[in-house]
């Protein structure tokens, strides 16, 4: 693929209790945002192991998106805290190893929020073209 | 791991044209086929339907399908469905994945078809490769408990708990005011039909106070929330009223020697009430209450005179809070709404000028037992109204307050302009509104014979501002008549605001209590807006009247026998089954370090002999164990590392 028509490749982990069912209500309502992401469901946002996030970005994923309930709404009382922390300590990670640490990205969406789930679609899609493909695509730090 | 070869069918739905319409279903279907453990690559015009389900079953039979993936709507919608095909053909209901091709491509790529079909083929991609991993599961049936919890005594939370009190279950009914019957208590007639409000509702709660399934808890609200569907265990706090409710009269001793006057709520704040007072005559359970904001002091030294005067002995100054637990199966959730607070929209002139009220404040005024006792008169001076207009759509339909319709707030002014013109046929009605919207069974003849019979007048368009006139004690209304195409200006006695329907205070508070969701208006959102409105995501959880959106009397009613029904249909079973996707420890790979532990919401994990231990019942399955083990050595099931590692692989296995 030439770089001119390069679209970014984006994961988006979404816990079944708020985003994914707000990514449900986007397309119930008909909002239209960027084919870029695609939706993996996981009971919580806390179940977004690390270890997932690393495998999208050596994967050459363009850019991880968590979405979860927002606090004091977690389904699971507070795997949202949890999730949130691990995504903060990854960021300072990503930044050891070379990567963007913008290329992650944890949002709070609830299950009527379809309108933010698809304005944080266009808007990290639109910031990963800023930033350009996952170096590790050219071969970069692996 | 299952040790059988995965033979996998996909089964991709045109939903009629609702996916078929975007995505090339033949270039998925063929896409599909050539994808690894895929037998039978298949579409239909409707999966969920019944020839689509026997679509399945004749495949499987045929080709030994032992993995079903269904690319379609969100599993929200048809998991469940589609679980149930694979258990009639003897499957593990868990052998199943959803690819969701509608809610999260098909209708939100709408224009971008192309892109729309390679979204398509990932999605289904990564559904075939879960598949593979996916392991069988047994569901668990656990007892559900054979009581009823219904929160919020309205109309709504009444109707629900004679229901289920009448099929012969236990119910606890939580109201956190004093007495039960909401805002139905404080209507004086009620539309299409003008019932008497009191005459229809007041019955059925003294059935209430009297039915031996039915334990009211009154000046009462849910504090927790713990357990799961059939077998929640909830914290109730009794917040002490200071009068023993068994032993109170209601003889109205205490009113003759409390010194204090408050503003009476009931009345809207237009008549007066004591410290230690009713709610109003016929409230449930009949029994006084001590407001101890304004009341002087619980002590002789300050006063107690309520006490001295009470011959029943039923004031106890020293009571406390008290904490209940109950064991309850399923729950109902009526917490009704709050009337849009007028001070907001300014323009209106609410609180600055004493002769604009709500159509709340109006309706106390009409009632026989308010405080004026039914009779209209203007609160600035006591006398007579010759004008009185109406302002419909206050705090509805409006971007700057709550973009939805009230739904009550047309008949509700209808119906007040009728009974005034009743009473008064020399006081003029003026109806100032956007659109009447006249919706209900008999809603529209009322709406006929009231603009027809009544005399009443009806001008097209938002008042703009409501003002005192320069020259005169009236009211002036400033508008665009849309029908006339020119500005207006009316003068009034009366303005009366038709305030709209808002969410309850703390229902985000609730929801949160409960592990339910709310919609984008406040409300609480319901598990499929057309075909479960009752029900919400978290099993177990019904809900009914104004609390799921803006209701008037009937809807709710209807709505309390559905959730009703819902949760007798739980609670007579007797058994329901529970999501299987509790966390299994690996103990080869566990060090026992015990940061499962740390991270568990529920407390469902515990290292004994250095090894990890998960009690299944109080487990949930969010997996955040999972994800904060080092070693690998916990996963929920269901969402186990290689499922959602053979997802992320599949999805990038694709040359960029």
């Amino acid at each position: 693929m030439t770089k001119k028509n390069w679209e970014p490749k984006i994961v988006c982990f979404a816990c079944r209790w708020c985003s994914y069912a707000g990514a449900d209500m986007a397309g119930t309502s008909r909002i239209q945002y960027p084919p870029n992401a695609r939706v993996i469901r996981v009971n919580c946002s806390g179940r977004v192991d690390p270890q997932f996030i690393l495998r999208a970005l050596k994967l050459k994923a363009d850019g991880v998106l968590i979405a979860g309930c927002h606090f004091g709404d977690c389904h699971y009382v507070s795997g949202n805290y949890q999730t949130s922390r691990r995504v903060e300590l990854l960021k300072e990670y990503l930044k050891e190893i070379g990567l963007e640490p913008e290329r992650l990205r944890l949002e709070w969406i609830s299950a009527a929020e379809g309108t933010k789930f698809a304005e944080t679609m266009k808007s990290f899609v639109n910031e990963i073209k800023l930033l350009g493909p996952n170096p590790l695509a050219d071969g970069g730090p692996e | 791991m299952s040790t059988e070869e995965p033979k996998i069918g996909v089964f991709i739905c045109h939903c009629g044209s609702n996916i078929a319409g975007v995505i090339d279903i033949p270039q998925l279907v063929e896409y599909t086929a050539t994808l690894p453990n895929v037998v039978v690559a298949e579409d239909y015009r409707y999966m969920c339907s019944d020839p689509g389900q026997d679509l399945i079953r004749e495949r499987a039979r045929e080709k030994g399908l032992n993995r079903v993936v269904v690319a379609a709507c969100s599993p929200t919608l048809h998991e469940p469905t589609f679980r149930r095909v694979l258990e009639s053909m003897g499957l593990n209901p868990f052998f199943f994945d959803m690819s969701n091709i509608r809610e999260h491509c098909s209708w939100v790529h709408t224009h971008e078809e192309e892109a729309a079909l390679e979204k398509a083929k990932d999605l289904v991609r990564m559904a075939v490769a879960r598949a593979a991993e996916l392991e069988p599961l047994v569901q668990k049936e656990v007892d559900v408990k054979a009581s009823v919890l219904v929160v919020g005594a309205g109309i709504a939370g009444i109707q629900a708990a004679l229901d289920i009190a009448d099929a012969g279950y236990k119910v606890y009914l939580v109201e956190k005011e004093p007495s039960i019957g909401g805002h139905m208590a404080q209507l004086d007639k009620t539309f299409p039909t003008l019932d008497c409000s009191s005459c229809i509702l007041t019955p059925k709660m003294s059935l209430i106070g009297q039915h031996p399934n039915i334990e009211l808890l009154t000046y009462s609200e849910v504090r927790e929330v713990d357990g799961f569907v059939g077998n929640f265990k909830v914290k109730v706090e009794r917040k002490p009223r200071f009068v023993i409710e068994d032993k109170c009269t209601a003889c109205a001793d205490c009113l003759e020697v409390c010194p204090v006057n408050v503003p009476d709520e009931f009345n809207t704040g237009l008549g007066w009430r004591k410290a230690i007072y009713i709610p109003f005559a016929q409230a449930v359970p009949n029994a006084y209450i001590i407001d101890t904001e304004h009341c002087l002091g619980m002590t002789p030294i300050a006063c107690g005179k309520c006490k001295d005067s009470c011959e029943a002995e039923a004031i106890d100054y020293e009571m406390k809070p008290e904490i209940l637990e109950l064991d309850i199966g399923a729950i109902i959730v009526t917490t009704g709404f709050k009337l849009f607070n007028a001070m907001e929209q300014l323009e209106y002139g609410y609180g600055k000028y004493p002769d604009v009220m709500t159509n709340l404040e109006m309706e106390r005024m009409l009632s026989a037992a308010g405080p004026t006792d039914g009779k209209i008169i203007r609160p600035s001076s006591m006398k007579k109204p010759k004008d009185i207009a109406y302002i419909q759509c206050v705090g509805s339909r409006n971007e700057r307050y709550n973009n939805y319709c009230s739904r009550v707030c047309c008949m509700a002014a209808l119906k007040q302009a009728r009974q005034i013109r009743e009473k008064y046929p020399d006081i003029n009605v003026t109806i100032f509104y956007i659109d009447m919207r006249a919706f209900g069974k008999g809603y529209e003849e009322f709406y006929e014979s009231t603009s027809r019979e009544y005399g009443v007048t009806f001008v097209r368009g938002r008042v703009a501002e409501v003002r005192g006139s320069f020259d005169s004690d009236r009211i002036v209304i400033r508008a665009e008549d849309t029908l006339l195409g020119q500005p207006v200006e009316a003068e009034a006695d009366i303005v009366v605001l038709s305030c709209g329907i808002q969410a309850a205070e703390n229902q985000g508070d609730l929801a949160r209590v409960l592990g339910i969701q709310l919609s984008a208006d406040g409300f609480f959102l319901e598990a499929h807006p057309k075909l479960r409105p009752v029900e919400t995501n978290t099993d177990g959880i019904f809900i009914a009247g104004a609390a799921q959106g803006p209701k008037d009397i009937p809807d709710s009613v209807a709505q309390a026998k559905g959730a009703a029904a819902s949760a007798l249909t739980m609670v007579t079973a007797g058994r329901v089954k529970v999501q299987p996707y509790a966390a299994v420890v690996n103990e080869e790979l566990c060090a026992g370090c015990g940061i499962c532990e740390a991270s568990c919401p529920y407390g469902a994990v515990k290292v004994v002999d250095n090894v990890a231990q998960v009690t299944e019942a109080q487990c949930k399955g969010c997996g955040t164990c999972a994800a904060a083990c080092p070693n690998e050595a916990i996963a929920p099931q269901h969402f186990t590392m290689d499922q959602i590692i053979a997802q992320l692989d599949a999805l990038f296995q694709e040359a960029r």
